[in-house]
């Protein structure tokens, strides 16, 4: 049995990875005004590409991590071609493009367990472990152990919260995005292409997606067509608890999900790590939709 | 009945419908319903495969527990459905729509985790009360009720379908039905004709709920086992692709759709090695590409065209008449 | 009939509605006018129950309703049209007006199953109920259009008749003639003023001056969210504030 201390130190950097995911979900939807749900194939993708890559390529650890986050990123655009431009150009309601992206998520799962099936005879792969598993560090004093790869899993994470606050916050680009996510026609009428902005917004978020797929594939080295589905509704219940479209939201609620799913375990087992986290979820929505950090609908930029 | 429903099987046996196939395409056309109501009426709920489980656990119980008879695990699996429908509904369906669909997704993840650990809590609850260890086991977690006769006839599945489908056909000559059309396409126009918006929500989410639950008794006693596995994230997809794939204008298409969608992968058995690839390209290319769904005539023409690259024909009047819905 | 009592409603900073008070006789046709943002739209949206005051009251028939939903204030009686029109567009313009009697019946879905004789007497009235109404407005021959499909006229025509299908005792209409050409205005006009002689009270917001002195039998200012003048046409017309009002967001939007 670990120490609380030690459960601390595992919810961070798994807080770390939910975050991440639940950035690139605030992010689209932020601009979209949609919900992506095939963000957590995205999730998936990620793992894949950096599975493979090491595996099937004999790449290094880094070199795998840059193709899963371009490869996550580059299918995430294709969803925003495929699934939500053209509804988007129909003016189609909301609940279309929800039913889209649900269906890109299923199509997408789905391709990825036949081509598991094809490259490793099985639905599922694995990290080598000599890869990632570096001599834990042993903190004797205070009784807890961390590998040294969650260290590099939480501070890239920063550094890439971080960059990402620098694009929106600091940047031409992200200024384009601010003023196509408050509104689109007026965006276009300033002469902004907001094409090419959903574009790269869909880019980034899978990048972040990605990004955290392959994390999670490194802390738990085994990767199956479904950890899609481990992170789906974490990474809903993270961006509900800090607020829809809220990029410091989303990160505090990654970090807050991750706290609650270990303070749940220590108090009443495993099983009920979930449903502590869903029927969070369930309160938040009825008592404050907005979230904890999020404004009220009107006045959300 | 029987000669007749015999017949049919001989008739569709050479394209792949045996009459368990059969029987599926029917419960799954009466889920292609349950949702279709809360569509129809603008709700995008994804709480149906939570409903369903109810509904099948309940069944299930009440025939091997209480020896009820099919009937009467019917009754008591749509009054459980639907009873726990209210609680559901009142809070949740203020929210608006993407709010209401992680909702009810967080809905169905809560009943699946409450059924893995039933036995378990209540056993901790009774060793609490008795003061000493209790093991309970009524519907054994992630095992799942194993050994369920066969309970469900095809003439069950045909008679309850008639009756749901003159059901629906007086619901579009009733207020309650004109009610949820108004709703779906303008709320607040439906709150000033005198409308009760949230009523009306939350007697439709009942009745969808109802009908899942009915679902999931017969789909109980059809595949003899129940596990909280099968009514996953990925049964409310299923469903949601019945409606999605025959159309939501009216409600012979997610019937249609139900039907149509259960008996593809069998008789096109390549389909059956792809059929999560194909579920999600029906959902995907559907929606995006064929409106309407498969019953949708105008829609169809469109989607021809796009194919055939024959220019778009001048809008005719006609056309303009046929994308009304009807009801 | 209606009385508004020091009615307020802000919006953060915005104050709309400040202390008005109104009200509207039986049989009578009372104009609503000022510019733009005087938030004569608040005014209705408040007394029709889709916005709530933060202040004041409201009676209908002696009765406070300003905390009533929607739904309920048109059952008591009041029904409204929209300044920008709210059709249920993808319904037929005979379903539109079906749709509007819903509050008259009271056959539940349960008497539509196994045809009630409640359920089939109220279904004739509805029917004939709407057919009357297309005649009244020259909807007949579109009857089995699409709302959304019709002239901006006729869906203004429709939203009228589909308020009255309601079968309100006092009628509020946001800006009913807007994108009418003069000849639909001066019938819609006319059609105002038999609505009255039938018995309705009307509160009316327009642009159209020529409407409103056509019309009305009083007419209140609003400005500001405050109401700056109350008299008959031509009492307002000459009315020195009134001018003011509107001559001033005139020098304002020219600086
Ligand atoms: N829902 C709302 N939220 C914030 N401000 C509002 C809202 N509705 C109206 N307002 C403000 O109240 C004022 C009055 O608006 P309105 O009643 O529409 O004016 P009018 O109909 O006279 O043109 C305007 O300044 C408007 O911006
Ligand atoms: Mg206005």
């Amino acid at each position: 049995m670990d120490t609380l201390l030690q459960q601390v130190v595992n919810a961070i950097s798994l807080g770390a990875i939910y975050s991440l995911f639940a950035l690139g979900y605030s992010l689209v939807f932020s601009i979209l005004g949609v919900l992506n749900l095939a963000h957590s194939a995205i999730f998936m993708s990620g793992a894949f590409f950096g599975v493979l890559a090491v595996n099937q390529l004999g790449t290094p650890l880094w070199l795998a991590f840059i193709l899963a986050m371009v490869g996550a990123g580059l299918l995430s655009v294709t969803l925003e071609f495929v699934a939500f431009r053209p509804l988007r150009r129909r003016n189609a309601p909301r609940i279309a493009q929800l039913i889209s992206s649900i269906g890109a998520a299923i199509l997408i799962v789905n391709i990825g367990q036949l081509i598991f099936l094809q490259q490793f005879g099985r639905t599922e792969a694995y990290f080598p472990r000599e890869l990632v598993s570096l001599d834990p560090i042993i903190i004797e004093s205070l009784s807890i152990r961390i590998a040294p790869i969650r260290m590099i899993i939480v501070v890239v994470s920063l550094l890439l919260t971080i960059l990402m606050q620098y694009l929106v916050g600091r940047t031409q680009i992200g200024q384009h995005m601010r003023a196509v996510a408050f509104n689109q026609q007026t965006a276009a009428l300033l002469g902004i292409n907001v094409s090419r902005i959903f574009v790269f917004a869909f880019f980034l978020a899978g990048v972040f997606g990605g990004a955290a797929g392959m994390f999670y594939g490194v802390v738990f080295l085994n990767v199956t067509p479904f950890i899609g589905e481990d992170v789906a509704l974490i990474g809903l219940t993270a961006i509900v608890l800090g607020g829809m479209g809220s990029i410091q939201g989303a990160v505090l609620g990654g970090y807050l999900v991750a706290g609650l799913q270990v303070i749940s375990v220590v108090l009443g087992g495993s099983s009920y790590r979930n449903a502590v986290v869903f029927l969070l979820l369930f309160a938040i929505l009825l008592v404050r939709p907005q979230g904890l950090l999020g404004q009220s609908e009107s006045t959300r930029a | 009945m029987d000669a007749l429903i015999n017949g049919l099987i001989e008739i569709l046996k050479p394209i792949g419908i045996t009459e368990p196939v059969f029987q599926f395409m029917l419960v799954n056309a009466i889920l292609g319903v349950s949702i279709y109501l809360t569509l129809y009426c603008g709700l995008f709920s994804l709480a149906n495969a939570g409903f369903m489980a109810i509904g099948a656990y309940v069944g299930v119980i009440l025939t091997q527990s209480f020896d009820l008879p099919l009937f009467g695990a019917l009754l008591g699996g749509m009054i459980a459905a639907g009873l726990i429908a209210i609680p559901i509904g009142i809070p949740t369906l203020r929210l608006r729509d993407i709010y209401l669909a992680i909702a009810t997704i967080g809905f169905g993840e809560i009943v699946r985790i409450m059924i893995l650990n039933f036995d378990d809590f209540v056993g901790s609850i009774l060793t609490l009360v008795q003061g000493e260890r209790v093991r309970f086991t009524l519907i054994e977690g992630a095992r799942g009720i194993k050994g369920i006769p066969k309970l469900t006839e095809s003439w069950h599945l045909i008679l309850f379908l008639l009756i749901l489908m003159f059901f629906l056909t007086r619901l579009h000559h009733s207020r309650l039905g004109r009610a949820m059309t108004a709703i779906r396409q303008d709320e607040i126009a439906a709150a000033s004709m005198g409308i009760n918006v949230v009523y009306v929500k939350n007697v439709v989410f009942i009745m969808s709920a109802i009908l899942a639950g009915a679902a999931g008794v017969f789909s109980g006693h059809l595949t003899r086992i129940v596990t909280p596995q099968a009514f996953g994230f990925d049964k409310t997809v299923d469903i949601l692709a019945f409606a999605v794939l025959g159309g939501t204008s009216t409600w012979f298409g997610p019937i249609v759709g139900g039907l149509v969608l259960t008996a593809l992968p069998e008789s096109l058995r390549f389909l059956k090695e792809y059929r999560g690839v194909f579920t999600g390209l029906v959902l995907l290319v559907v929606i995006v590409y064929l409106p309407g769904g498969l019953i949708n005539t105008t829609s169809w023409s469109k989607f021809i065209r796009r194919f055939t690259n024959r220019p778009e024909s001048p809008p005719d009047e006609n056309s303009g008449h046929s994308t009304t819905r009807a009801n | 009939m209606l009385e508004l009592i020091n009615v307020s409603r802000g919006f953060g900073g915005v104050q709309a509605l400040s202390g008005v008070s109104l009200s509207v006789p039986p049989q009578r046709i009372v104009g609503l006018i000022g510019p733009n943002g005087a938030g004569k739209t608040t005014l209705i949206n408040n007394v029709s129950g889709l916005d709530h005051p933060n202040g004041g009251q409201i009676l209908f028939d002696g009765q406070p309703i300003e905390k009533e939903p929607s739904h309920r204030i048109t059952r008591l009686g009041i029904a409204r049209t929209y300044q920008n029109i709210r059709l249920f567009g993808e319904m037929t313009v005979r379903q539109n007006l079906l749709v509007g009697q819903h509050s008259l019946g009271r056959a539940n879905i349960l008497e539509a199953v196994f045809f009630s004789p409640r359920y089939r007497r109220e279904e004739r009235q509805y029917r004939a109920r709407a057919e009357e109404l297309l005649e009244r407005f020259g909807l007949a021959s579109v009857a089995g259009m699409a709302a959304g499909n019709l002239p901006y006229g006729d869906q203004r025509r429709l939203e009228l008749a589909r308020a009255l299908a309601t079968e309100p005792k006092v009628l509020l209409l946001d800006e009913p003639t807007a994108g009418m050409n003069p000849t639909e205005t001066k019938a819609l006009g006319e059609h105002i003023q038999d609505l009255r002689n039938d018995g309705l009270s009307i509160l009316v917001i327009e642009h159209d001056m020529s409407l409103i002195h056509q019309v009305c039998d009083e007419i209140y200012v609003l400005n500001f969210g405050q109401i700056i003048a109350h008299g008959t046409s031509d009492e307002i017309r000459t009315d020195p504030v009134v001018i003011e009002a509107y001559l001033g967001r005139d020098d304002d939007g020219a600086a």
